[in-house]
């Protein structure tokens, strides 16, 4: 797609407040509508857009599938984890108010909604590479089983 | 906003709504089909923010008309971006499928409470009153949603984090990693 000038123009000015909004819905979601749901989409959708626009390579090398993975897990870990500390200072779990003197409900609600969004985003970008990444790599005619050697070292290196 | 604008933006909406569902319908070529579902999902955000509900607009603006989208158009780099024909006597039966499920919508719609009636248990259950008052003294949160979601109801969007987190990881075996191990294992 690299011959769509105006496409490319459009979506460079576009990205950053996308990426901007996304971190707005997170961190004033206790005020506004949205929180780590949206957020973690609309975080998605930006890396998405970049990687339709310049190439999937580039937005693995932005964000790496490892990331992902380790994202999509350490956003649950947080959210869970959340909820063991509060047992561990003496609370029931995700009782919030155990967590700070003051305001705990509040601070309990940005960890967990952090956790939530980092776990949507991770996902839905790793589910977009994973679709992308077949339809640049495989012949769609050709069955699975009898893919040639090369396709999937391709698909190692990267 | 006035009451009869809102209804007026209601009413259109629908419209709107109905007569995308008729063009999908009709459509045989999978491309525009795709388009057509962002463009469902982004009329259907519109109805949910002129229904006061912003959370609900913000995901479905987003996975609906924004990541559906994409995923239905990478599915067709792997597949054909063409309707089968279908058989005629099929047709009948998911005509016949379509027309009863139709029906017996429009039957059980007719026991929902008015629009914006007064006397519904949204209205008048305790819990609104738990909800929408108290929790401003409990959790000091002006987004009563965000209360709910994360406090009052803390284990189920736990839940809803790891019912994602697992449908992620199984796409990622079913089309990732599991497959490339597959290949390792016969190299």
């Amino acid at each position: 797609m690299r011959e769509h000038t105006v496409l490319r123009i459009v979506s460079q000015l576009v990205i950053a407040p996308m990426l901007l909004y996304a971190l707005y819905v997170q961190f004033h979601g206790e005020y506004s509508p949205g929180g780590g749901f949206q957020a973690g989409v609309i975080l998605a959708t930006a890396i998405i857009l970049y990687g339709l626009i310049f190439g999937v390579e580039a937005a693995r090398e932005a964000v790496p599938p490892t990331l992902l993975r380790v994202g999509a897990a350490g956003g649950l870990l947080i959210y869970g984890g959340t909820g063991v500390a509060t047992i561990l200072l003496g609370g029931n779990f995700l009782d919030y108010d155990r967590l700070f003197d003051h305001g705990g409900q509040h601070y309990g609600l940005i960890i967990i909604e952090l956790g939530v969004g980092i776990t949507v985003a991770s996902v839905m970008i790793a589910i977009f590479y994973v679709f992308a990444g077949r339809g640049r790599q495989d012949d769609p005619d050709s069955d699975e089983d009898h893919g040639s050697a090369d396709d999937y070292d391709a698909d190692d290196v990267s | 906003m006035s009451m009869s604008v809102s209804l007026m933006l209601n009413f259109g909406l629908l419209v709107f709504l109905v007569a995308v569902a008729l063009a999908l319908a009709r459509w045989r070529h999978l491309f525009p089909v795709a388009m057509l579902t962002g463009l469902f999902s982004l009329l259907s955000a519109s109805l949910f923010t002129v229904l006061s509900a912003p959370d609900v607009a913000l995901t479905e603006a987003a996975v609906g008309a924004g990541i559906t989208t994409v995923l239905f158009l990478a599915t067709f780099g792997l597949t054909r971006a063409r309707e089968k024909p279908v058989e005629s006597s099929r047709r009948l039966i998911g005509l016949a499928v379509t027309a009863i499920t139709g029906a017996i919508l429009i039957y059980a719609s007719l026991d929902m409470p008015h629009f914006g009636a007064p006397d519904t248990p949204v209205q008048e259950h305790p819990l609104r009153h738990k909800y929408l008052v108290e929790s401003q003294h409990e959790i000091h949160i002006p987004n009563t949603v965000t209360a709910v979601l994360g406090s009052y109801r803390g284990y189920d969007t736990l839940g809803e984090v790891a019912v994602v987190f697992t449908a992620g990881m199984a796409v990622l075996m079913l089309l990732g990693r599991g497959r490339r191990g597959r290949k390792r294992t016969k190299e």
